[in-house]
């Protein structure tokens, strides 16, 4: 069958669907419900893509369907049909808000409490896109030009592929090889759009480069892959935010982030994920379970900072692999957990060059009924001759009905590597609530405040603006946590 | 009308009562201090004020501008003027001074339907009043309590307490743990605010304190009731004899 026929098929059977309740034209923008090869041909297609890259989405779902979907995480979910899935899902003309006037005003009033600025907000509400991806689609990147004098790439992973094939070749799964894992692997075979980054050697970014995601689209899978490079001796620090529309079913979001940090180089790199939760009773929300990781070339340094309040099941250990000599490795995080939140979270510090160092800061705050754990695992490699390690992992509790679990795995290959482990775990006192409200502070202030005092060694590594934004969302999301 | 009328109330932590039949008038612009031995229930009684829910009220009522205080929660107190300077004032480890009492006059002007200060007055409004009370820059960029020696934790109550202007503070067993150049200073901090329409209520053990902040009206209070109202004579006749005469 030619590469015509496929998709005239294909787009039969997706009109198809469109019969069966869709109430929006779909029918060009959306691939055919489930996941077969035609499926992944369908994507390939779609973008154009050259033919390594189908053979490698190809190989992928090969190998994918010979995997099983890992269960050793602390979570727990009623199991994924991966057949009634949309693999690929872009705008559509006529659905979405045409203005804020028709976007739901309970979105806009998180936005506000957020301090979002118009502009972003109506970013965020899918009316304007800025640097964002909507659903599959990378829909637009702005400051082009002032980066491209410099020589930085930064656009959507489906135009890197088109204008700079060779650099994608080189380094796509270079990190994350699609044998990763289930989800890693399942991303490799549909991955649809995400970001592209290129610094190349000596250039430090003259401003932070930052992605919104966004899930719009009904039963729609995100799978969205991003690859960050810079060379020798350049800077890059890159934010990521998050957000997705609430939706009564569950969504899946299976994304991948590969960084290549070569000799000299640093990159940081901020999250805060704010998908859509579930409800108060735990109805509906994203399962967020990403691979992010980054390769880190001699004296190079990368640091992960996420703060994560959103998501009914997060499964994500950003990670840092210090093969070279003196290279360094940082993980920064917040997960934030109320209601029904699950979050198995952590990192991974894989020692390999000599005189690597790595510092781990977890603080993790569960409210309500949710439940939380703590993975880490940090590995001193046979020659990885004076690493050093810190880890300090805290929790808090709000309540009597959540938990707190950390789970720090630590191998030691030689005998002068140090590896250090502090954890504790506390609770918002009775005495703070009322020392806080007694000033004026409204319960649901005091706690946040607490909070944000918690988290604020963490928060700190975080730009300036993004961590008042993160401090915000760390008060919304505790709303109903008390009393 | 008295700014606050607390009409035979009893209180009990647990299983016990700790204020009982516990009557007390304060007008406007007065000062009144309470005195007694350990566990006669004068701290107790600045919790119950403040709403501090490990207290229960059993029965009797509190007026606080002729409106029903008990049924407040502690911060609408707060916002309505009452104040309590904590004996032990609690740690928020992460949060500065700065911050803390940033969130605390955004929360009050918000009661009140009114936007927050901006940065720069707030900075202004609250060096001035650090200033007075020898607290430096470098102790509000420091975690609430955290670290901080007993005398800089009144000092700090103190700067609260004029920072966010109440109508009614309560001041806690402000001189325990003072030297005596520290309790002047608080003492200072204390009368400069002393206005005809707020009004103050010391709860303490000694006389020494109310040499430096004068009272209009002392009360001895024994076993959760007052046994004995006076002018400040009282506090001398009260050193003398020692509480024994009461029991």
């Amino acid at each position: 069958m030619s590469k015509k026929e496929t998709i005239s098929r294909l787009e039969k059977i997706t009109q198809d669907t469109y019969k069966y309740g869709f109430t929006t034209d779909v029918s060009a923008e959306t691939a055919p419900k489930g996941l077969n090869e035609n499926v992944i041909r369908f994507i390939s297609n779609k973008k154009n893509e050259p033919d390594w890259l189908l053979d490698f989405r190809l190989k992928a779902y090969k190998h994918w369907l010979t995997m099983k979907e890992p269960h050793w995480a602390k979570v727990s979910y009623s199991p994924i049909d991966y057949q009634d899935l949309y693999y690929y899902a872009a705008p559509r003309q006529k659905e979405g808000p045409k203005s804020l006037d028709e976007v739901d005003p309970k979105i806009l009033e998180t936005y506000e409490k957020l301090g979002i600025p118009l502009q972003e907000q109506k970013m965020l509400a899918g009316v304007v896109a800025v640097d964002a991806v909507f659903d599959s689609v990378s829909v637009a990147t702005t400051y082009r030009a002032r980066l491209a004098e410099q020589g930085i790439i930064f656009c959507s992973m489906s135009e890197a592929v088109r204008e700079h094939p060779e650099l994608v070749k080189k380094y796509l799964g270079s990190v994350v090889p699609y044998t990763d894992n289930f989800f890693a692997c399942l991303n490799s075979a549909v991955f649809s759009d995400g970001s592209f980054v290129f610094i190349p050697k000596g250039v430090r970014s003259p401003m932070e480069l930052s992605s919104y995601f966004r899930i719009n689209a009904r039963n729609a899978g995100q799978f969205e892959r991003t690859l960050i490079v810079c060379e020798e001796g350049a800077y890059v620090s890159y934010l990521e935010g998050c957000t997705a529309p609430q939706r009564d079913e569950n969504q899946l979001h299976a994304a991948v982030v590969e960084i290549v940090v070569l000799d000299d180089a640093e990159v940081k790199y901020s999250t805060v994920q704010n998908w859509y939760p579930g409800d108060k009773e735990g109805k509906g929300g994203i399962y967020n379970f990403v691979t992010k990781r980054g390769l880190c070339h001699n004296r190079a340094k990368l640091s992960w900072t996420q703060v994560e309040t959103g998501s009914a099941i997060t499964w994500k250990y950003p990670s840092c692999v210090l093969a070279g000599d003196d290279s360094i490795g940082e993980f920064y995080s917040v997960a934030l957990t109320n209601n029904y939140q699950q979050a198995d979270t952590g990192t991974k510090m894989i020692h390999l060059g000599r005189n690597t160092r790595s510092t781990i800061v977890s603080k993790g705050i569960s409210a309500g009924h949710s439940n939380q754990t703590y993975r880490g695992l940090v590995k001193m490699g046979k020659k990885a001759q004076g690493g050093r390690n810190f880890s300090r992992c805290d929790s808090l509790l709000i309540g009597d009905k959540c938990g707190a679990h950390t789970i720090p795995v630590m191998e030691s290959g030689n005998l002068s590597a140090q590896i250090e482990h502090e954890a504790t775990t506390s609770k918002i006192s009775e005495e703070q609530l009322f020392y806080c409200m007694s000033r004026g502070l409204s319960s649901e202030e005091a706690v946040s405040l607490i909070v944000n005092g918690f988290c604020k060694e963490v928060m700190q590594h975080l730009p300036m603006e993004f961590a008042i934004e993160a401090g915000r969302l760390i008060g919304i999301s505790l709303e109903g946590s008390i009393g | 009308m008295a700014l606050l009328e607390i009409k035979n109330l009893c209180a009990s932590v647990g299983e016990k009562e700790i204020l009982k039949d516990f009557s007390l008038t304060i007008e406007a612009g007065s000062v009144h201090a309470i005195m007694g031995p350990n566990g006669s229930g004068k701290s107790t009684l600045s919790n119950v004020i403040a709403g501090n829910p490990a207290y229960k009220i059993t029965s009797g009522s509190i007026q606080f501008k002729g409106k029903d205080l008990l049924k407040m929660t502690p911060d609408e107190r707060a916002n309505e003027g009452v104040f309590l300077a904590f004996q032990y004032p609690v740690e928020i480890p992460g949060v500065s001074y700065a911050t803390f009492l940033k969130q605390a006059l955004a929360s009050k002007m918000k009661y009140f339907g009114e936007k927050p200060l901006d940065a720069v007055h707030f900075i202004k409004r609250l060096k001035v009043r650090a200033q007075a009370l020898g607290v430096t820059d470098e102790m509000l960029k420091r975690p609430v309590n955290v670290g901080f020696s007993g005398g800089e934790k009144k000092r700090l109550e103190t700067l609260q307490m004029g920072f966010l202007e109440p109508d009614f503070c309560i001041l806690d067993e402000m001189d325990s743990g003072l030297d005596i150049d520290a309790l002047k200073v608080v003492s200072q901090g204390v009368n400069i605010m002393r206005e005809a329409h707020r009004s103050f209520l010391l709860i303490t053990h000694y006389q020494r304190l109310l040499e430096l902040i004068e009272p209009d009206v002392i009360h001895i209070m024994i076993d959760g009731h007052i046994v004995e109202t006076g002018d400040k004579t009282l506090a001398l006749r009260l050193e003398e004899k020692g509480y024994a005469s009461y029991r």
